[in-house]
């Protein structure tokens, strides 16, 4: 007995420093002080947990630590920090798929020690199956996003008649399942049938969800990677996978609210109406003027003569790999006397602050980079704002026009600064297929060409 | 009264980690998210006593594989997370060139 007491204060301690860790987080300066100490919470629950006497067997746990941490270390390791929004999803989706297997593991041993005197608890019963419907289906949506954001298979939404229908259809199958194997819970074949369905509902959830939709989604599943946590507690009957899971699953959510507020759409919107897809909006369009091009020499003229710049990136910047080369153009023009800032928009990238991580990495500091509410209200006072492969986020259409799908949705307002510059691939227009009338503005000249390419030139141009 | 008592845990924590994460900035959301990844491969704990209870064949299979990926997520969302956090810098601190 006195083990077990010694093991639940340990657990105390350990969700104690797993909330330090968090609450360190919410600093840049102390942000890494606080994974180190939500590191050591999971450290101390990991080793109080081996002394349980129900423990008897040493052997398969030790090769199953040994393995995950290989792989986990050498994953952490070699990951590009453009690759970050794939192994995330990843991570979760592992998450998922081991809180399904220690609910099923948990029913196993409850039914080996069962018998008709003393059946298994109705409420471990209902808590394994959700623990073995959420794992399950984070499991296979996660690796749908990843192989989605990894371009393994296309990021386009796929749809057809009736998929809401059918996917409701799935999850009464699962909850259906899962009375028929309480009724009678020799017949293991309708638990089966659940973790099966279960794992089809993830790949089913995902599949509409376009690439843009991606940081929604990741959230989601980050949320949902606490749940599943939190279900296999309930099941075992642990509370410190309840507290740490539903943290997460806090945690996730407030995220994908914030990216849903970023993008103007309900969750449900974002879910269900495959996003990339949405048809061309007929009536009156924009009036497509015509486009200003020019080159990195004559750009440079323009920068040479700026007191100031705003630099807005998205999604392409990743794409081109192109931060190390922003940050020299802002080396640059630093070194000239020119202010420079970022402007970055909630939603840029493939998930929740990729254009931090990534301009971290090229050693851009992190207070040069605004938020757009901090940054829009004095846009009109920048003499250049440099548009580094963003589209949507800085596209005036959700200003002005009202028959755009993204009208309403906040934008870094990129228009209002005196010159616009916008470095993108070609006039194809961006991931939604949404028209932006910011290309044809009299205040844009377009580089057209890789971003990364561009930036060197216009580097070159000021040597 | 178990269950009462979970539930409670239950709910306590969700808003507590409602209050915690509301605090974190836009600039730390993707290391929030490999961070408390991390913390969700908690669920090792839990893979810990069925893989070693070693008296349920099925029970230690899954109870292994349990701890091989839920330790994947631990390590690989803590390392990744540090790697993450240590290129966050200020100003001053050389980041200026």
């Amino acid at each position: 007995m006195s083990t077990e007491i010694i093991i639940n204060l340990v657990y105390v301690a350990s969700a104690v420093l797993f909330i330090f860790g968090l609450k360190l987080l919410g600093s840049p300066d102390t942000a890494r002080r606080g994974n180190l100490i939500s590191a050591a919470g999971m450290f101390i629950a990991v080793v109080v947990t081996l002394l349980d006497q129900k423990i008897i067997a040493y052997e398969y746990i030790a090769l199953g630590i040994v393995l995950g941490a290989l792989v986990g270390a050498v994953a952490a390791r070699k990951v590009a920090m453009t690759g970050m929004p794939e192994l995330v999803a990843l991570f979760n989706g592992f998450g998922g798929l081991a809180s399904l297997m220690v609910g099923w593991a948990a029913l196993a041993m409850a039914l080996s020690i069962a018998d008709t005197t003393a059946p298994v608890p109705l409420f471990t019963l209902v808590t394994v199956f959700v623990s073995i419907l959420i794992g399950g289906l984070t499991f296979t949506g996660s690796l749908l996003a990843y192989g989605k954001l990894s371009e393994r298979i296309s990021g386009r939404p796929f749809m057809y008649d009736g998929q809401r229908i059918i996917n409701g259809l799935i999850l009464l199958a699962v909850l259906a399942c899962a009375v028929l194997f309480i009724l009678d819970p020799t017949n293991q074949n309708w638990l089966y049938l659940a973790v099966a369905l279960a794992l089809v509902l993830g790949v089913m959830f995902v599949l509409p969800i376009g690439g843009a939709d991606m940081p929604v989604v990741i959230a989601l599943l980050n949320s949902l990677s606490g749940v599943a946590a939190a279900a296999a507690g309930f099941a075992i009957g642990n509370i410190l996978l309840i507290v740490a899971g539903s943290l997460v699953g806090a945690s996730g959510l407030i995220l994908t609210n914030i990216m849903c507020k970023a993008m103007n759409r309900s969750l449900r919107n974002v879910l269900f109406s495959g996003f990339g897809v949405v048809k061309k909006v007929s009536g009156p369009v924009v009036e497509q003027g015509e486009v200003n091009p020019i080159t990195a020499d004559d750009a440079y003229y323009i920068l040479e003569a700026a007191a100031s710049v705003v630099i807005i990136p998205g999604y392409g910047m990743a794409v081109a790999q192109a931060q190390h080369a922003v940050k020299e153009l802002q080396t640059i023009l630093e070194g000239n006397g020119v202010e420079v800032v970022y402007a970055i928009h909630p939603v840029a990238g493939r998930m929740p602050g990729h254009m931090n991580v990534l301009l971290a990495e090229a050693d851009v500091p992190y207070d040069l980079l605004l938020e757009m509410d901090q940054v829009n209200p004095r846009l009109e006072t920048f003499d250049v704002a440099l548009v580094i492969g963003a589209n949507d986020v800085v596209n005036p259409a959700a200003r002005e026009v009202e028959s755009s799908p993204i009208y309403g949705m906040p934008v870094i307002n990129a228009d209002k600064a005196r010159t616009v510059f916008v470095l993108k691939r070609s006039m194809a227009s961006g991931f939604a297929g949404i028209d932006n009338p910011l290309f044809f503005k009299e205040n844009t000249r377009m580089l057209f060409g890789d971003a990364k390419e561009m930036l060197g030139n216009l580097v070159k141009a000021f040597d | 009264m178990e269950i009462i008592f979970l539930t409670f845990v239950f709910v306590l924590s969700i808003f507590l980690g409602f209050e915690l994460i509301n605090k974190v900035p836009s600039t730390l959301h993707t290391p929030l998210m490999s961070g408390s990844n991390a913390i969700s491969g908690i669920t090792l704990v839990g893979a810990l006593a069925s893989a070693g209870s070693a008296n349920q064949s099925l029970a230690t299979i899954l109870g292994t594989l349990a701890v091989a990926f839920a330790t994947i997520n631990v390590v690989g969302g803590y390392l990744v997370t540090d790697r993450m956090l240590a290129m966050f810098k200020k100003k001053k601190q050389g980041g200026e060139s």
